[in-house]
């Protein structure tokens, strides 16, 4: 008892000690006559209080702060972690507290990226504030694109796919900042790509009638198009001046015209953020070029619109081109309805028999599907609502051949060749197809149909899984449904990836005789040209012969 | 992750596109008290799901007071009754690599693979083909998965577990959590298996190292370069790591705090074209 009292007392001392430096007290009571014990600890204490050579620290004040930390926080089976925590001490030795760099408010990416967010929701508030001012009830009943995300939020948690509601909310508010600054008829949350640096959250929009941008990219294609066309006729010029390089008679094969706004692949325009709050980007138009090399190839995507996408075969554009691409054939493959929640307009019917409808209108009397038949194996009660993608890159089969009869200069050099076999047309399932129709993928069924709950199956909603294009979500549940994708934007395969090997070398020229290789003479034809070679010789020099005779007869 | 906060961290994956629904949230959490007691375990982790073609598997794993060391794993279909996978032999496991293609969902399910040996044949010169068919057993097939798994991307922050001079490993109690400047270097990671090239380093590589602390891999010598992504989501509250080599596995670590766990969710395949990707 007497021990620990006197330690309780130098450690209360040790406060001063500290600051006193490493000096070693000398208690005044050192001359008195103390008995052995005493004089041990009063030898033990100060062996404790040396300084060490190196870093001026002494053992004394180290335990003491150290014990005065443990007592102070107290924490759990303290002589675990001794070690830990002595160590920690020594660290904190060396940082300094009143730092004037560290006094700087750190604007961390954190603080920076709530401050964009916060623009959302104070946005919000304020048009909601502004809606209830001025226009009154009136304003509410006026339809807003805007769909109920949290609602869908809600059935996709159900399902176990998705993204978490706070998320949701974010983007929720992302997409009525897109419809409050765009005239749209149509929005919808498409998914979320991942990528290496950033991720895309992908918006689809349809444009209100005659509202859509269209004049600002027409003009930008239209520049681009004269600058390419440019470029030509430099070459040609050049070509000409120097006249003697050869004029290569390969004509690339045509190409393909991308589809028009508001048709086939461009149907829908898309929107890509990065993160909830910051601004969203419209993607372009893709090409069916585009869609063909994105087949062929597998690549991340990193997160940045403008990053190059090195690969091959050569992508013809950036990311953001990929990007759209990837959307196209993600949406063509996997955006499903329950049977009957879209038709076919009655009154276009007719029109457009001949070459396959590609619109459709929302059934008004659809009454749903009870969930055990949309779960039901067969998949006969799901439609693609998105028109299919034929292998040329189009939704419509363009013929590639009526092309070249349009241009007349090369007309000439049409009629010389071959006629080119008038191909044939591809065809792919026509819009509305149920997914029964869809082909397996090595030996796996396209689509994997599921109850969300096992216990409560009489409320349960149904839910479809992409095998395909591991990612890609749909749930159906009375008049509800929607699609959505959270992934990486490939498509499943179970083999290993391959790039396709590089095409055939070219041809250079035709082989005709002029250019192949003479064979060599056997020796019987060497013998008999030589002797051919000799009697010529012979009969020349008889020749001579005769010549000098006369010359000397002369 | 761990079970006791489960409800919590599955929040932190969620922007990863991993999502439990209500109803599998209420029973993991009920069944994982029960499976913690039974097999007497320190902690159970979620360890993710494997998605199979018709059923999905839910996987947990056990683990005593040497966190390393002693770990057992168990699956689930319904989240409610687990059973225990035993791990695979070295043998066992090479033939699993075998089977190609997804998980069916149903454990008892056995892939067919055939394979093709020449055999010569004596006295001629032509090789004679024989068909060997092998089956393998999706239960076999998921417990060398996930021991895959593990070995090649489970990862925790530096600092989190401790090596004690007994070799023993424990979680690292004064753990505070990585700084954000520290969680943005891949270095900060190590990859939460026995070490494999912390053997081939040099003494001067070794020399700064706390043998406490740095005994284990860490990821950023990964091969290949590249095959990590790192994010940060929520400006820098909350750190992102997700494999590009086994795809769907996600780590999550807020920066100055001791929360950090990793998932998996994904059908189970190596991502074999990983150098075309990047």
């Amino acid at each position: 008892m007497a021990d620990t009292q006197v330690l309780n007392n130098e450690l209360n001392s040790s406060q001063q000690g500290s600051v006193k430096g490493s000096k070693p007290q000398t208690p005044a009571n050192m001359e008195m006559n103390l008995n052995p014990k005493e004089q041990d600890f009063i030898n033990a204490k100060s062996y404790l209080l040396t300084a060490s050579t190196k870093t001026g620290l002494n053992l004394f004040d180290h335990l003491s702060r150290v014990l005065t930390k443990v007592l102070d926080e107290r924490p759990e089976n303290s002589i675990d972690i001794f070690e830990d925590l002595s160590k920690e001490q020594k660290k904190e030795k060396f940082t300094s507290d009143v730092d004037t760099v560290q006094d700087k408010l750190d604007q961390t990416t954190e603080v920076a990226l709530a401050k964009i967010q916060t623009k959302l929701f104070s946005d919000a508030i304020e048009s909601s504030k502004g809606d209830g001012e001025e226009e009154g009830a009136e304003e509410e009943d006026v339809e807003t694109p805007l769909p109920n995300i949290m609602e869908l939020a809600f059935f996709f948690e159900q399902a176990g796919v998705g993204l978490s509601r706070e998320e949701s909310v974010r983007i929720w508010l992302a997409l009525k900042n897109l419809v409050d600054n765009h005239p749209l008829q149509h929005v919808r949350f498409w998914g979320k790509i991942f990528g290496t640096e950033q991720n895309y959250i992908v918006a689809e929009v349809e444009y209100r009638e005659g509202e859509e941008e269209e004049e600002e990219e027409e003009e930008a294609e239209e520049g681009q198009e004269e600058e390419t066309e440019k470029d030509n006729d430099d070459e040609e010029d050049e070509e000409a001046e120097e006249d003697d390089t050869p004029k290569p008679d390969f004509k690339p094969p045509a190409v393909i015209p991308k589809e028009e706004n508001r048709t086939g692949s461009n149907k829908k325009t898309y929107f890509v953020c990065n993160d909830p709050g910051k601004p969203w980007i419209k993607l372009p138009p893709v090409t069916p070029a585009q869609i063909d090399i994105a087949r062929k190839m597998k690549k991340f995507f990193t997160g940045r619109l403008d990053a190059p996408v090195v690969c091959y075969p050569p992508f013809p554009g950036n990311e953001s081109n990929y990007l759209r691409a990837q959307i196209s054939r993600i949406s063509a493959g996997t955006h499903i309805s329950p049977l009957g929640f879209y038709q076919f307009d009655e009154e276009e019917e007719e029109e457009e028999e001949g070459e396959g409808r590609d619109t459709f209108v929302e059934n008004l009397d659809f009454e749903g599907i009870p969930v055990r038949d949309l779960v039901d194996p067969s998949l006969q009660n799901w439609v693609h609502h998105v028109q299919h993608i034929l292998p040329q890159g189009r939704t419509t089969w363009w013929n590639p051949v009526q092309k070249n009869e349009d241009d007349f200069e090369d007309e000439e050099e049409d009629e010389e060749r071959e006629e080119p076999d008038e191909p044939e047309p591809e065809v792919g399932p026509p819009l509305l197809t149920p997914l029964s129709e869809d082909a397996e993928v090595e030996n796996l069924p396209p689509w994997t149909a599921k109850l969300s709950s096992n216990l409560v199956q009489q409320y349960a909603i149904a839910v479809m899984h992409s095998n395909l294009w591991p990612g890609a979500h749909a749930f159906a549940n009375d008049k509800k449904f929607e699609n959505v994708y959270v992934g990486w934007g490939h498509k499943y395969a179970a083999d290993n990836y391959s790039p396709p090997p590089p095409p055939g070398v070219q041809e250079e020229f035709p082989s005709g005789p002029e250019i192949t290789e003479t064979e060599d003479p056997t020796p019987e034809e060497e013998a008999a040209l030589r002797a051919a070679q000799q009697e010529a010789a012979e009969q020349a020099e008889d020749m001579e012969d005769l010549e000098d005779e006369d010359d000397e007869d002369d | 992750m761990d079970s006791d906060g489960l409800h919590l961290a599955i929040d932190y994956v969620g922007t990863s596109g991993l999502i439990l629904s209500p109803e599998q949230k209420a029973c993991l959490q009920t069944s994982f008290v029960i499976l913690k007691s039974e097999g007497k375990f320190h902690k159970v982790y979620f360890w993710g799901k494997i998605l199979g073609v018709k059923d999905d598997y839910f996987i947990a794993q056990g683990v005593g007071i040497d966190g390393m060391a002693e770990k057992r794993t168990f699956y689930s279909k319904d989240c409610v009754h687990w059973a225990i996978l035993n791990p695979v032999s070295a043998e066992n496991k090479e033939k699993t690599k075998l089977a190609k293609g997804r998980f069916t969902g149903d454990p008892s399910y056995e892939f067919e693979h055939i394979e093709i040996k020449k055999i010569a044949v004596p006295d001629s010169e032509e090789m004679q083909e024989e068909e060997e068919t092998i089956m393998i057993k999706e239960e076999d097939r998921l417990s060398a998965v996930i021991d895959d798994i593990d070995q090649d991307v489970f990862i925790v922050p530096r600092g989190a577990f401790t090596k004690t001079p007994t070799g023993k490993v424990f979680e690292n109690r004064t753990f505070e959590g990585l700084s954000v400047s520290e969680a943005a270097k891949q270095g900060s990671y190590l990859h939460f298996r026995d070490p494999i090239k912390l053997q081939e380093k040099t003494l001067l590589q070794k020399a700064n190292m706390d043998k406490a602390l740095d005994f284990l891999d860490p990821i950023d010598e990964d091969i290949p370069k590249g095959c990590w992504s790192l994010q940060f989501e929520r400006g820098s509250g909350l750190v992102t790591l997700r494999s590009l080599q086994w795809i769907g596995y996600t780590f999550y670590h807020v920066p100055g705090t001791r929360q950090y766990g990793s998932c998996y969710c994904g059908t189970g395949e190596m991502n074999k074209d990983l150098p075309f990707m990047l």
